[in-house]
C-alpha cells in the first residue's frame, strides 16, 4: 500500500507558552520552540506500522519553506520512504482551501492508495484532509483512532462522544484524519536524523506542480486572520500568591471546605 | 443578508442540545431573521426531532431517506449538497459530526469554512468577522471570512449564550424528493461504546486530574497518593491517555467523561475547552499549573502558579499531616 502523510511545523505548545507580539498581530514568534505537529506524528506511525505490515510505501508531504524542512527529515528518520516539499512564494497566505488545493495537484501526481493528515494542528483548523478528500472525490473520515487493512478497504474506528468508538468501512484511496493516541510513536533520536542528513529531499514549485498561482495564495483566500487579542478575562481565578507552604495548606483547606472533607 | 440554515442533530427523537447553540449564533448575525433548521434522518425519530423544533426556528427543512437513519457525514453531505441553495450560510455544530462533514462540504458549494467558532462579531457586505482561538485557547484570534458565495460555520458547542426563544410553529418542509439516490464508499458498521474502567471518575465528589504537566509516567504517583489521603479519584486530560499512562475511562472532556464532582483540582492541566466541556455541575476548580497564562486560570475559582512536580509533594505531606493530627 502506497501511504502519503501530510505534515506541518508548529510552535510546540508543550514547550512555549504563546503569548501576543507588541503589536497585537500575531503571537510572539522570538525563540518559540517549533516541532512536527503532534497528531501528525501518530499519522506518519500509523503509516509506517500499515507499510510494515502489508507492505508498501510511506511518503511525506509538507507545504512550507526551508525552515520547515527538518520536520521532514525528522520523519526519515522514523523510517519515511521519501520526503517531498512543497515550496513557492505564490503559495504565502494561502488559507486551508488554498493548501488543499497544492497537496490536490500532488496527489494527482502520483499514486496513493491511503492519505493520512493529523487530527488538527494547534493553529491550525482540522480543515484540510476533508477539503483535500473533496477536491479528489475520495471517501473521508474524520477523528481516526484505528486502522485495520481488510484486503481492498479499510475497517477504521472514530472518536465519538464519551469515549464510544464509530467504526466505518471505507474503501481506497481514501483520505483519513488520524487522531491523538492512535499509537504510541516511535523515538527520534539525534542519531537517527543525522543519519538522514544526507537522504534529498526532493522540492516541487508551483510550476512543477501545474499549479495556476491566481488559484492559491493570499488573493483568493476566503478566510483570513485580521489579528490575534487575549479576552479579557471573566472573573477569573484568584490567584494565590503564597510560598508553597502556605498555598499547599491554602489549597487543602479549600479541598476540604468545598468538597466535604473525607 | 444571506439565508441562514443550521443542521441540527438528533437522536432517538430527541434534538441535540447544540441546536440552541447554532439558533443563538444565528440570532448574532440577524437578531431579527428566524433561521431554518435543516434534519436528517428517517422514519418516527426524524420527524419527532423536526416536531420538537416548531417553535424556535422560522422553517424547518427535512430529509428522510433509509440510509440517513445513521448520520454518516458522507451522505449528509451528498443529501445537503442537493438541496442548500448557494450563497447561504450553514450553521454546524463542531463536534465529531461537524468536523467531518464541513470541510468537505465548503469544498463542494464552493464557500467558505470556518470551524470552531466563538463568536460572530459583525457582517459586513460580503464578510463576516468571526472569533476563534488557537494554541488550546492561550490566545483567541479575529478572522474575517470572504461569504460572497456562501460559507458553512461550525459553532463551538456552549460558547454562545442562549435564550429562550419563541416563535409562529414553523412549517415542515419535505424536501427528501430533492435529494435524489445516495451513495457512498464509506458505510457504518456499527458503534462500540466505551468500557467502563476500574474507578467511576463520575462518581466522585474530589478529582485529583492530571494533564501534560505531569511530564512521566512514574510521577502519577503523587496523583494516586493525594488522593488516596483525600478519598478522592484520579482522572486525567487527553495528553495522559494519549500517552497511555491512564486508561481511557479515566479521561475527562468530550471525548472521554462528563464529570460533576464538588472540587476539580486540575494538576498540570492547560484547560482546553475540550477538557473543561466533559467538566459539568460547576465544581469548585483549583488549578495548579506552571504557565500563567495556562487558559485553565480563566475558568477556575482559585489558581497556584507553581510546577505540580513540586507542588503536589508538599500538598501530600500536609494532608498527611492533617489527617493524623485529626485521628
Amino acid at each position: 500500500m502506497d501511504i502519503l502523510v501530510c505534515v506541518r511545523r508548529v510552535p510546540d505548545t508543550s514547550e512555549n507558552e504563546i503569548e501576543l507580539n507588541a503589536e497585537g498581530n500575531d503571537i510572539e514568534r522570538d525563540e518559540l520552540v517549533y516541532s512536527v505537529n503532534e497528531p501528525d506524528n501518530y499519522a506518519v506511525e500509523e503509516a509506517l506500522q500499515i507499510r510494515d505490515r502489508v507492505g508498501g510505501s510511506v511518503t511525506v508531504v509538507t507545504v512550507g519553506g526551508e525552515e520547515d524542512e527538518e520536520v521532514l527529515r525528522r520523519e526519515l528518520a522514523m523510517g519515511a520512504n521519501q520526503a517531498v516539499m512543497i515550496s513557492d512564494d505564490a503559495f504565502s497566505g494561502s488559507d486551508g482551501r488554498g493548501i488543499a488545493t497544492i497537496l490536490k495537484h500532488f496527489v494527482q501526481k502520483g499514486h496513493y492508495d491511503l492519505i493520512l493528515t493529523g487530527v488538527q494542528a494547534d493553529d491550525g483548523a482540522g480543515q484540510i484532509g476533508g477539503m483535500l478528500a473533496a477536491m479528489l472525490d475520495y471517501p473521508y473520515a474524520s477523528l481516526v483512532n484505528s486502522i485495520t487493512v481488510e484486503e481492498d478497504k479499510l475497517r477504521v474506528s472514530r472518536e465519538v462522544e464519551g469515549g464510544n468508538k464509530e467504526i466505518n468501512e471505507i474503501e481506497m484511496p481514501c483520505v483519513l484524519s488520524i487522531q491523538t493516541g492512535i499509537n504510541e510513536p516511535r523515538y527520534v533520536g539525534m542519531r537517527g536524523i543525522r543519519q538522514v542528513a544526507s537522504v534529498p529531499i526532493a522540492t516541487l514549485t508551483a510550476a512543477d506542480l501545474g499549479i495556476d498561482p491566481a488559484t492559491v495564495g493570499e488573493r483568493v483566500a476566503k478566510v483570513t486572520r485580521i489579528d490575534y487579542f487575549v479576552p479579557a478575562l471573566g472573573q477569573g481565578a484568584e490567584m494565590l500568591h503564597g510560598g508553597r507552604d502556605e498555598n499547599a495548606e491554602k489549597v487543602l483547606e479549600l479541598i476540604g471546605a468545598k468538597g466535604g472533607a473525607k | 443578508m444571506p439565508r441562514i440554515f443550521a443542521y441540527i442533530q438528533h437522536r432517538a427523537g430527541v434534538v441535540d442540545d447544540s441546536a440552541t447553540d447554532l439558533l443563538a449564533a444565528a440570532k448574532q448575525i440577524d437578531a431579527n431573521l428566524a433561521p431554518t433548521a435543516i434534519l436528517s434522518g428517517f422514519g418516527a425519530d426524524l420527524d419527532a426531532a423536526c416536531t420538537s423544533l416548531r417553535s424556535i426556528f422560522g422553517e424547518i427543512w427535512k430529509l428522510s431517506n433509509q440510509v440517513l437513519a445513521h448520520p454518516n457525514a458522507e451522505l449528509v453531505r451528498q443529501a445537503l449538497m442537493a438541496i442548500l441553495p448557494r450563497n447561504g450560510i450553514l450553521l454546524v455544530a463542531h463536534d465529531h459530526f461537524g468536523i467531518d462533514l464541513s470541510p468537505g462540504l465548503s469544498i463542494k458549494l464552493n464557500c467558505a469554512f470556518v470551524p470552531d467558532v466563538l463568536a460572530i462579531n459583525r457582517i459586513e457586505g460580503n464578510s463576516v468577522e468571526l472569533v476563534r482561538q488557537e494554541y488550546g485557547g492561550q490566545v483567541s484570534v479575529h478572522v474575517r471570512c470572504d461569504i460572497s458565495a456562501g460559507g458553512v460555520i461550525n459553532i463551538r458547542p456552549g460558547a454562545f449564550k442562549t435564550e429562550q426563544i419563541s416563535a409562529a410553529p414553523a412549517v415542515i418542509v419535505d424536501k427528501s424528493p430533492e435529494v435524489g439516490v445516495l451513495t457512498t464508499r464509506r458505510r457504518y458498521v456499527e458503534t462500540i461504546v466505551a468500557e467502563a474502567g476500574d474507578v467511576d471518575i463520575t462518581k466522585h465528589n474530589v478529582l485529583i486530574s492530571v494533564g501534560r504537566g505531569i511530564q512521566e509516567e512514574d510521577n502519577i504517583v503523587f496523583a494516586k497518593e493525594l488522593a488516596e489521603v483525600l478519598g478522592a479519584a484520579v482522572s486525567c486530560s487527553r495528553p495522559v491517555v494519549d500517552a497511555k499512562w491512564m486508561e481511557k475511562s479515566r479521561q475527562v472532556g468530550s471525548s472521554g467523561k462528563t464529570v460533576k464532582p464538588k472540587v476539580y483540582l486540575a494538576c498540570g492541566i492547560s484547560g482546553a475547552f475540550q477538557h473543561l466541556a466533559g467538566i459539568k455541575g460547576n465544581p469548585f476548580i483549583i488549578a495548579i499549573n506552571k504557565n500563567p497564562k495556562a487558559p485553565i486560570f480563566q475558568v477556575a475559582n482559585i489558581g497556584v502558579v507553581d510546577d505540580i512536580l513540586e507542588f503536589l509533594p508538599v500538598l501530600i505531606e500536609k494532608a498527611r499531616e492533617s489527617r493524623r493530627l485529626a485521628a
